[in-house]
Formats: C-alpha cells, structure tokens, sequence
C-alpha cells in the first residue's frame, strides 16, 4: 500500500451510473480533495458498467440505486471479481444504502426477491415496515477509531431506503442511533445502529455525499491506505455539522417524536375497541 | 422593473373573441359556486395576513367544500397540461403564448389541485393551459380531460419526495392509458418519457440537450443502454440516440431542435427567434410550438408567438440589489443547474442561493450532482438557508465561497464584475420578495 509520498492512492468509483443516484459522486471528490489538500496525491479512477474494475485500487466506492440497478450491479462485481479479491488483500471498500445493502450476504433485489450478495459485511437485509426518510444522527459505535486510536466524533447525514438491516457475529455497527432509523433491526444488546463496519469494508445508511458531512470518516477511510494523516483546515465543514445539529436535526427529532406518540395512541386506541367488541359479543 | 406579484393569470396576446369564453358562471352547480366563493373569501384573509399569494390556501379551501370542483371548472374547456421535472413552468408560458387569445393558466407555479381550481376561477377562457407536479398527473388529467399533455423530461430531484424516476414513469404510463384519446407531445430523448408516453398516442419531441445521469438502464428491460449510437441528420439531429438490447430504442421525433430553428413533421425547417435565453429554452419551446400544432394553431404563428415571451414568472428578471444589478435564475435540481451554469459568462461573479424546504426537497444530497467544477477557482456567494452545504460542495469543487445569510451584504462583498444570482425554488421566490421590499424585507 503507498504511504504518503509514494504513489498515488487510487480511488475507484464503481459503477456511478448504476449506483449513483444520490450524489454519491460526492464521496469521490471529497476524498480526493481531501488528499490534495495534504499535497498527497490521489488517482480517480471512475468505472462504468461493461468496463473491467481495477484489481490495484485502494479505496472502492458503491453508491446507492434502484432495486433493478442493484442487481445488475451485484452480478456484474461478481463476474468481474476484482473488487472482492481487493477487500481480500485489505483494500478500503465504503458501500452506501444499497450499495452498502449489496456487500452483505443477501437483500431484497427487483421484485423484492432475496439475492446473493457480495459477501464482504456480515449482513442481511430485509424490508422496513416503513420507508425510512430523513436527517441522521448517530454517535460511534464502541471500537469505531480514528487511526491512533481516538473516538470518531458523531455522524450526521440523510438517509432515504427501505431496507431493515441484520448484523451477525463478524459484522460491528458503525454507530448507534440518536435520531433517525439507521439499519431500523435493534442489535442483540438491543440499541438501534447505524451502518456496520468489518476490517476495511464499511457499510452505511448516510446516503449521498455522506463523506462531505463526516470528515473524520473520509480521513479514517484514507488511512486504511496512507496511515494516520495530518490535520487540514476543516472549518466549512464543521460549520455544515453545527447548522445540521443547531437548525435541521432537532426538527426530524420532533417530526421522529410526533409520529412514536401518533403510534403509541393507534395501538392504545386499538385496544379498547377490541376489547369493547368482545364485551358486545358476550 | 417587472413586478411579478402583478404577474397576472390571465395571458392576453391577442384582441380577445367572446367565442374565447365559456358561459356565465351559472355552467357551475351550487355546491360548487359556494365552495369557490368561501375559497376567494379564505384566499383573500390569507393575503392580506401576509401569508403569501393565498392562490394555494384558496383552492384547498375550494376542494375541502367541493372535491370535484376541478372538474366542474375544467368542464366545456380545451385543456393543455403540462409536466416533467424541468422547464414546466417556462413551456407551460410558452403554450399559453402559443395559442394565442385569452388562456386560463397557472402561471405562478403553483401546480397541484389547489393552484389549478384557482387559476381556473380566475378565468373563464375557453383554453386552458396548466402545469401539474410530475405525481399529480393522474389527479389532474381526470379531472381537466386534457386533449393535450407535455411530457418534457424526468430527472432526479426531490429523491426524498418522489423516490424512485422510474416510479413516476410508471405513474405516466397508466394515466395515459386510461385516457386512450389524449396526445402526449413527448420528450424521445428521455427513455423513461418515452416508455411512458409509448403507452398514449405520442407526437415525439427531440429538444437537443441530453442528460444521460438518471437514464442509464433500460426502463423496460434494466439492461444498460446504448447512448453511443449517433443520430441522423446535422446539427442537433447528430446528437446520440439511446438504444436498448431488448429492441426499446429513441422513437424517430416528429419536431427536432436545429441549429437555428426546429424541423417539422412533414420536413420542413421553421426558423425561429427566443428572447428567453439559453439552449435549454429552445428546446421547451419546441415542445411549446408541437402543443400548439396539436390544438389547430399554425406552426408559423406558433413560433412568432412564443418568441416574443420575455419573462416567465419573475424568472430571467433583473434584480436591483441596492445598486447592483443581477440577473435571476431558478434551477431546482441537477440537470436544471447544469443548464444554468452553463449560461454563465466567465466574466461573472455568481451568487447561488440554496433552500431545503418542502416544497425544494428537504435532502441536499443533490449538490453533489451538480457540475459546481465549472466555478473552480472563483469566489462565489453562498447564500440561502443551506448555504453550509453549498460552502462545502464548492470548497470541495475547488471555488471560494464567501458565506452570507443577506442577499444584498452578499452583493456588496463579492468582486466587482457582471453579477449573476441563481437559486433554489423557495430560496428564488424569498429572493424576489426581499429585494422587491416586500414580506421578508
């Protein structure tokens, strides 16, 4: 693997336009960016269906797409098999929202058929009872840090799937809920989690440009192939976090609480109309 | 300056006919002319507290007393309806123009049941033109009978509302078939227009640009498709046509952009001027001058007609930002923007302004889909509710962002130089109210 000032980290984007609906491209130009910006330099190399994946890459990106794009997706990796022989020898690979759903070892495809996955994370997915749209905050899970050793601070984001997802024994959460649904499964302890991590194939919820959001994540990210890296001027990001924790989460949290109570007096109501039913029928 | 809160709903190019009007408004049955009297009456409350144009609260007010009062207003009309996710509100003004006289239209964007039973109250044209929220095609066209749809275009924006492109497609697709009579003047550049608008009887439209990020699998099979295949023809006629393995390729387009002009069905080339700028513009009004063909209008007057629109709805106006002077655009999603940044001289200090309400999409994801490369190098304004995502997207891209919440600050702290703004749906209309001193000034 190339430490800094050797060769150039290779970034791999896979497939952008089979898994790539959601500004996934973002994640991309961040991590490049944010190699540049340490003078390090970074080699993007985009990949397109029909075109052979680079076995060499240090990082892979998987973006997220519709059910029919997944599959397609899924089966062409297979065929193509550089990317799990990479998460073999220790290459970095983030999957997001479906692509992160693909690198388990089944979720639904077109027709919410079950279909194999890659592998590569420890995970099933199934369907949520409920679409799961909105603003994300999770806190890191125990054992998820930075290259020496440091907490990884919160991570904030969007996520907008459908999917329930199931961690086994190898698998370990990203991070455990504060206001969102995240993988939407409450682990064994029973907190609600976020993502899943396994060696250097992380999966995640956070869709889109997740990387752009979280900082320390993209940089834990690049160290899988440079090493602990320097700090950087982070101060646009960091006013984009303080805006999403001061002015756009605590609305998705009331939203969130608004609709447990709208549930709670469903269920109450529910139960005695049953009950009176029966006072009826006796 | 042009104030487009005077912006009327009533288009008038032409010495009206009185054939042009339907009859007195005793057409309309009691339940009706009561449910549209407490909604002027709801409409005007709502105005004068200062809650916007009431156009909205109105109508809700109109269908809670009267579900079926579309209908009811629609009927003994020719209605044109047009949708798609970009350049609704542009061509929806440039079929009203095209068909020339007095037309009942929705010019203020506000394109669902509610907006739509308003504009409809206001005027009792015989024609009507009107544009529907890409999901509320079904509901509209049950209820207006159109003999005309627009289909323009079907790309991602607002992944947190409509979820899925090919989702809305579907949705098309079977309001068309249950209206077997309605012609659908449709996009055969988008595959998923096109799969759609295959299920009605389709006058195809090929209006040059080609956004290939949300058509990249086959609508109909899910195999990758072919963009690679030239077309026939010169100009915009060379651009790549779409084909598929399983046999689902580009229809042929009866009208196709040309390098200064369109080419008609039978062959001909009909040259044409726009005010409105920008290659996008030509091609809505193309889909403008096919609609108007559709309903009787000869292509000639058509195209004079729609040429001579300068403004739509405040848009490509010039904003007075105390003393410096900015022309306006609204983009609202990928493709939108990349169409705007392309109308950007290199001389131009911009400033963008970005929103995440409901009605803009709450998910800013999309910034990241949007070619802000093209800034790289230059200092551009950051403003509007998330202007902290726009600061990152184009610090990432390579510009300066100078960030400020005050649009006018803004002005005065950026380089001088031709200025330009463009903004976000909500964040465009708070634009215009701020500098015109109105609401939030």
């Amino acid at each position: 693997m190339p430490g800094p000032g050797t060769s150039a980290v290779r970034i791999v984007h896979v497939y952008p336009n089979l898994l790539g609906t959601y500004g996934d491209a973002g994640n991309a130009i961040v991590l490049c960016a944010r190699l540049r910006l340490r003078e390090l330099p970074c080699e993007l190399i985009v990949v397109e269906p029909g075109q052979a994946l680079p076995r060499e890459g240090d990082v892979y990106l998987l973006g997220g797409g519709e059910d029919a794009k997944q599959t397609a997706a899924v089966q062409m990796m297979r065929e193509d098999g550089a990317l799990v022989a990479a998460a073999g020898r220790g290459a970095a690979v983030v999957g997001i929202c479906a692509g992160y759903q693909l690198l388990g070892t089944t979720f639904l495809g077109v027709g919410g058929i079950p279909t194999e996955g890659l592998g590569l994370l420890d995970v099933t997915t199934g369907r949520l009872e409920r679409r799961a749209v909105g603003n994300v905050l999770a806190r890191a899970a125990a054992g998820v840090v930075g290259p020496e050793g440091e907490p990884l601070p919160d991570l904030i984001g969007f996520e907008n799937h459908g999917g329930a997802t199931v961690l086994g024994s190898a698998a370990r959460p990203l991070g455990i809920m504060e206001i969102g649904v995240g993988n939407g499964v409450p682990s064994t302890t029973g907190q609600a989690t976020e993502g899943a991590v396994q060696g250097s194939v992380f999966g995640t919820y956070l869709h889109g440009p997740a990387l752009a959001l979280n900082p320390a994540l993209a940089d834990l990210i690049l160290s899988t192939a440079t090493g602990p890296l320097g700090p950087i001027d982070d101060t646009l990001p960091e006013a984009l976090r303080r805006h999403r924790r001061l002015h756009v989460l605590p609305a998705t949290e009331r939203a969130g609480r608004v609709r447990s109570v709208v549930k709670l007096l469903r269920r109450k109501d529910s139960a005695p109309s049953g009950a009176s039913a029966t006072l009826s029928g006796r | 300056m042009f104030l487009p809160g005077h912006y009327p709903d009533r288009v008038t190019t032409a010495p009206e006919r009185t054939d042009d009007r339907l009859p007195a408004a005793d057409r309309l049955g009691l339940r009706t002319r009561i449910a549209l009297h407490a909604g002027r009456l709801a409409g005007g409350l709502s105005r004068r507290l200062g809650r916007g144009s009431g156009v909205v609260v109105r109508g809700r007010v109109v269908l809670a007393l009267d579900p079926d009062a579309l209908s009811a207003l629609a009927s003994g009309r020719r209605s044109v309806v047009i949708t798609g996710t970009n350049g609704k509100s542009t061509t929806t003004r440039l079929v009203a123009a095209a068909l020339g006289g007095s037309v009942a239209t929705n010019s203020t964007g506000a394109n669902m049941g509610p907006g739509i039973v308003s504009a409809l109250d206001d005027c009792d044209a015989r024609s009507a033109v009107l544009e529907a929220d890409e999901l509320h095609v079904p509901s509209v066209m049950r209820a207006t009978r159109p003999e005309v749809v627009v289909a323009l275009n079907l790309t991602r924006d607002q992944l947190d509302r409509t979820h899925e492109v090919s989702r809305t497609s579907q949705v098309w697709a079977r309001a068309f078939t249950a209206q077997p009579g309605v012609v659908v003047v449709a996009n055969a550049a988008d595959p998923h227009v096109a799969d759609a608008a295959s299920s009605g009887r389709p006058i195809w439209v090929d209006p040059g640009l080609r956004w290939t990020e949300d058509a990249s699998v086959c609508p109909r099979c899910g195999a990758v498709l072919d963009w690679s295949q030239p077309g026939a023809g010169s100009g915009t006629e060379a651009l790549s046509r779409w084909s598929c393995r399983c046999g689902f390729a580009m229809p042929t387009p009866d009208y196709a952009l040309t390098a200064d002009g369109v080419r008609l069905p039978d062959g001909a080339h009909l040259a044409f001027d726009l005010r409105l700028p920008g290659e996008v513009n030509r091609g809505n009004a193309i889909f403008a001058i096919a609609a108007a063909v559709a309903l009787g209008v000869p292509a000639e007057q058509a195209a004079d007609r729609v040429g001579a629109v300068e403004v739509v709805d405040g848009r490509y106006a010039t904003l007075d930002l105390d003393g410096r002077q900015a022309p306006l655009l609204l983009a609202k999603n990928p493709a939108g923007w990349a169409a705007a940044l392309s109308m950007i001289p290199d001389d131009a200090v911009m400033a963008i302004g970005i929103n995440a309400r409901i009605a803009d999409g709450t998910d800013t994801s999309w910034l990241w889909d949007v070619p802000f490369e093209r800034l790289a190098g230059r200092v551009v304004g950051a403003t509007g509710d998330r202007r902290d995502d726009l600061a990152v997207r184009l610090h990432y891209a390579g510009a300066t962002p100078v960030v400020e919440a005050d649009l006018v600050r803004l002005a005065h702290l950026l380089p001088e130089g031709p200025m330009v703004v463009a903004a976000n749906y909500t964040a465009f209309r708070e634009m215009r109210r701020y500098v015109e001193g109105g609401l939030n000034a």
